[in-house]
């Protein structure tokens, strides 16, 4: 009798021990895969000011314009944590005001530095709306990992903090939204 | 001369720099000089003959806040045919560091470019970035002229090299006649105007001293012209001497004159800051006896003294006991009256705009204002 119990309690504490790594084991993989989309956030939006203080640069542009652009883009380039999700909002309210000039697309289209810059700017501002998507997915699905209660009796989550969207205005310009 | 001044900034929606362009183009012509203006304007805003519109201008986030501005190709060309038209001996840039029709100005033109420089700023992130384009944008200014102080200063930390100080003038007669304000045509009236809200304004001493007054003066009243909360106002002064305070809020400019010819003395207390008393000027001439606080700035203004009155600055017993000295003496009021509408005239447009003429000489050449190919 007193087998049978050793055993019946060994097989449940094999099993809870099994199912509590196997709940850690995913967690870890949360963590690593928002800790991969938060890099190629935080990617996506440096190429982004990157493009924008180029173009700023390129003289395609007239004097105002460059200078409305440079000053975002460099404050979403020298933003501090807190002050990032404004600073990048700003950027993008910008970046449509300047793009979505009248005939805007067609004057710098028409010089082939000004058509490379524009392709480019293109790709990178697609790219700071799908990555951002992605990594505010994966800060959803952590978030209710972490919450669970196992994790949180057990701390499976470690010294992991709890991780924050990233709530900004990313719309971008009606012309590359169309084109 | 034939002039042309660029206003960087909507020119329906009231504003500083606004202002100071329509005076000066209003004093310019009135010397005989041909003036056209180009400015971001609504759509359906009646605009003076003079004024040209380069369209309407769009809301886009600049300097930690959201400014109407005017960029882009489209702008620059209508810029660069107002140019052609124009022939101007001389081009008259406003706030060139502003990425909005005054810089884009400087880009399509070539020849005497004259800028002047109105704001002041702490920091200017968006200069500090500024590309090679901008640098040479700028480069093209050939005399550049400060409306203060503080404007110069930031023009010397930004691009370095120097400018010629012209402070903001005032139509003197503009403020010169107007009735009081319904209601406060009788006696014993002290006045402000200003932003509530703003500390460095000095209201709050007003206030204290206001409460220090009005229980010896029981016909004496308050009025206080300028945006901010009235509670805020209110609070500070013992209850029964609220319904001797008038709030008015903002006025509209002819409300504001009317204001200055409602107070036998009106107060400027301010703390400190204020490079060039426009309100003061303003005032002055309106012909009102003047009480300010004896900042460097007023003081110099109000001539040590001898066209307004001085108390300590943020000393409501003094400021409390030079009141009432104004208020028993009707004979000091109206000498320091006429010595400031005597002393203002030296701030008025008409001579203000001859020193902005005197920098246009300067700079002139036969060939004038021309279009600048490279850009």
């Amino acid at each position: 009798m007193s087998t049978t119990l050793i055993a019946v309690v060994g097989a449940v504490v094999v099993l809870v021990a099994v199912y509590v790594s196997w709940r850690a084991g995913r967690l870890d993989r949360l963590h690593i895969r928002l800790e991969l989309a938060r890099e190629s956030l935080d990617a996506a939006l440096v190429r982004r000011t990157a493009v924008c203080l180029e173009l700023a640069a390129s003289r395609v542009l007239d004097p105002a314009t460059s200078l409305v652009l440079a000053a975002a883009a460099h404050e979403a380039r020298t933003a501090g944590t807190e002050e990032r999700e404004h600073a990048e909002s700003d950027l993008s309210r910008t970046l449509r005001a300047v793009v979505d000039q009248d005939r805007f697309r067609d004057r710098l289209s028409a010089d082939p530095a000004g058509r490379e810059l524009l392709a480019e700017l293109d790709t990178a501002v697609a790219k700071v709306v799908y990555s951002r998507r992605f990594y505010n997915n994966a800060v959803g699905v952590t978030r209710v990992a972490q919450r669970r209660w196992l994790a949180r009796t057990l701390r499976l989550a470690g010294h992991t903090e709890y991780p924050g969207f990233f709530e900004i205005d990313d719309d971008p310009p009606k012309v590359l939204a169309a084109g | 001369m034939r002039i042309g001044i660029v206003c960087p900034y909507m020119w329906d929606v009231p504003g500083g720099v606004q202002v100071h362009i329509r005076d000066l183009a209003e004093a310019l012509m009135d010397d005989g000089h041909q003036v056209q203006v180009i400015a971001p304007a609504g759509d359906d805003a009646a605009l003076p003959p003079y004024v040209t519109s380069v369209g309407r201008a769009v809301p886009v986030p600049f300097n930690g806040s959201v400014a109407r501005l005017s960029f882009g190709f489209l702008s620059a060309g209508r810029v660069r045919r107002w140019l052609r038209e124009g022939r101007f001996d001389v081009l008259h840039v406003h706030e060139p560091f502003i990425p909005s029709v005054g810089l884009l100005a400087c880009w399509v033109a070539r020849g005497p470019i004259v800028a002047t420089f109105h704001a002041s700023y702490g920091r200017s992130r968006a200069f500090s970035v500024a590309s090679p384009v901008i640098t040479s944008v700028l480069e093209k200014i050939t005399a550049r002229i400060a409306v203060s102080d503080a404007a110069r200063k930031t023009l010397v930390e930004f691009i370095g090299g120097d400018a010629v100080l012209i402070p903001n003038g005032v139509t003197v007669g503009r403020y010169s006649h107007a009735e009081p304000l319904p209601g406060w045509d009788d006696g014993e009236v002290i006045g402000f105007l200003g932003r509530m809200d703003e500390p460095r304004k000095g209201l709050p001493v007003l206030l204290e001293a206001f409460s220090l007054l009005a229980a010896e003066w029981p016909r004496l009243r308050l009025l206080v012209a300028g945006p901010g909360d009235a509670g805020e106002v209110l609070g500070r002064v013992p209850a029964r001497f609220h319904d001797r305070i008038g709030l008015l809020g903002m006025v509209s400019e002819e409300d504001k004159v009317r204001a200055y010819h409602s107070v036998d003395v009106f107060c400027a207390p301010n703390l400190g800051g204020e490079s060039f008393g426009i309100v003061l000027t303003e005032a002055m001439s309106a012909g009102a006896a003047i009480l300010a606080s004896d900042i460097p700035a007023f003081r110099k203004v109000l001539g040590d003294g001898e066209a307004g009155a001085l108390f300590a600055t943020g000393d409501a017993a003094s400021l409390a006991r030079e009141a009432a000295a104004l208020l028993d003496d009707p004979g000091r009021r109206a000498g320091l009256s006429e010595e400031a509408r005597r002393a203002v005239r030296k701030y008025d447009w008409s001579t203000v705009a001859r020193d902005v003429l005197r920098v246009y000489e300067t700079v002139a050449i036969p060939a004038g204002v021309e279009e600048d190919e490279e850009s």
